[in-house]
């Protein structure tokens, strides 16, 4: 359950980020969770709630796009899909090391007011 | 009732706060990631390997390095180990004859870069230096999850797979995987008592990890100790 640190750190940044901006409000706060960075969506939720109370990001919508982990086949060629992190291209069924995306943790955007 | 002149009229609707969009596209672990990056610089520095090694609870990571004391030099060697509580880990390494100190992390279930730097400073309280060690182990938390998305600057990951915990432990944790350098199967010593099924686990490790060389360790019978000492010597 490390998503309550992380979300502190997404906190951090968010309110560094809006006061150098001079903004009163964040309304919402974008993050892009890759499905091999060993976070759960729905634990960073709960955090969220919890860390951004009290702060001028109360309240703000927590939007996460889940970016599914992607390897490159070197025999096709070809990237595949592979959201439980199985390295095994499904087309010719040989192992893949070659991660292109999957391990993301990125505070993406804000929406000030 | 209009707040403004109280005429009579309906009050009017607030008019919505203009809102802007300010990109950002920073790492959530920018501080861990950079005070990593300056972990894995002064190990270089030095000269000394330094491991991550990780495992959920109980799948043999003390005894590992127990079993290593009585195989290296243990001037060479030492332990940074980290625990919700207790310094009973760091106590039984220290009876095995290594420098070893406990990092207690309270609630957090994963040693962060800057817990390993708070390490290196109880370490050179005990007048121990980088330069003098030739390996340093960095016991993480036992958990097969948190953990692994924390860089602590170290050259080498090591992930344990014990036989009692079962063969498909690759594939229902794949993040931790996916990051090893190379994987131990240890206790094998009890596979056949536990039925533990040897082409399955390699085959679940292949899958997650197919970059990750594998070898089985016994601490309790010391197979495979040598070859990962060969591994960590590189």
């Amino acid at each position: 359950m490390h998503e309550l640190s992380l979300m502190e750190a997404v906190r951090d940044q968010a309110l560094a980020a809006a006061r150098a901006e001079g903004a009163s409000r964040i309304t919402a706060i974008s993050l892009r969770i890759g499905s091999l960075a060993g976070v759960e969506p729905e634990a960073l939720r709960f955090a969220h709630t919890v860390v951004m109370a009290g702060t001028i990001a109360a309240g703000a919508e927590l939007r996460i796009e889940v970016v599914i982990a992607r390897f490159f086949c070197e025999s096709c060629q070809q990237g595949f899909d592979s959201e439980q992190g199985d390295c095994l291209c499904f087309r010719c069924g040989s192992f893949s090391s070659r991660l292109l995306q999957g391990r993301e943790l990125e505070l993406t955007s804000l929406e000030l007011s | 009732m209009c707040r403004d002149c109280s005429c009579g009229q309906p009050a009017p609707e607030p008019l919505p706060q203009p809102t802007r969009q300010l990109p950002l596209h920073t790492a959530l672990l920018q501080r861990n990631d950079a005070q990593a990056a300056g972990l894995r610089q002064r190990f270089e520095a030095a000269g000394v390997t330094v491991v991550n090694l990780l495992s959920s609870p109980g799948s043999g990571k003390t005894a590992l390095l127990e079993a290593l004391a009585q195989r290296l030099d243990p001037t060479g060697l030492a332990v940074i180990v980290g625990d919700l509580a207790t310094d009973n880990d760091a106590r039984r390494l220290q009876a095995a004859g290594l420098t070893a100190v406990q990092i207690t992390t309270g609630q957090a279930c994963h040693l962060e870069a800057p817990m390993v730097a708070e390490g290196l400073h109880l370490l050179h309280h005990q007048g121990i230096s980088l330069e003098q060690l030739e390996l340093l182990v960095i016991e993480n938390v036992g958990n097969l999850v948190c953990p692994g998305a924390y860089d602590l600057g170290e050259s080498l990951r090591v992930v344990l797979l014990s036989t009692t915990e079962g063969e498909d432990k690759p594939l229902k944790y794949a993040p931790i995987f996916h990051g090893a350098d190379l994987v131990l199967i240890t206790k094998i010593d009890l596979a056949e008592a536990v039925g533990f099924d040897r082409a399955a686990a390699h085959a679940a490790i292949a899958r997650v990890a197919p970059h990750a060389r594998v070898l089985e360790t016994s601490a309790r019978s010391g197979a495979g100790l040598d070859a990962l000492i060969n591994a960590l010597a590189r």
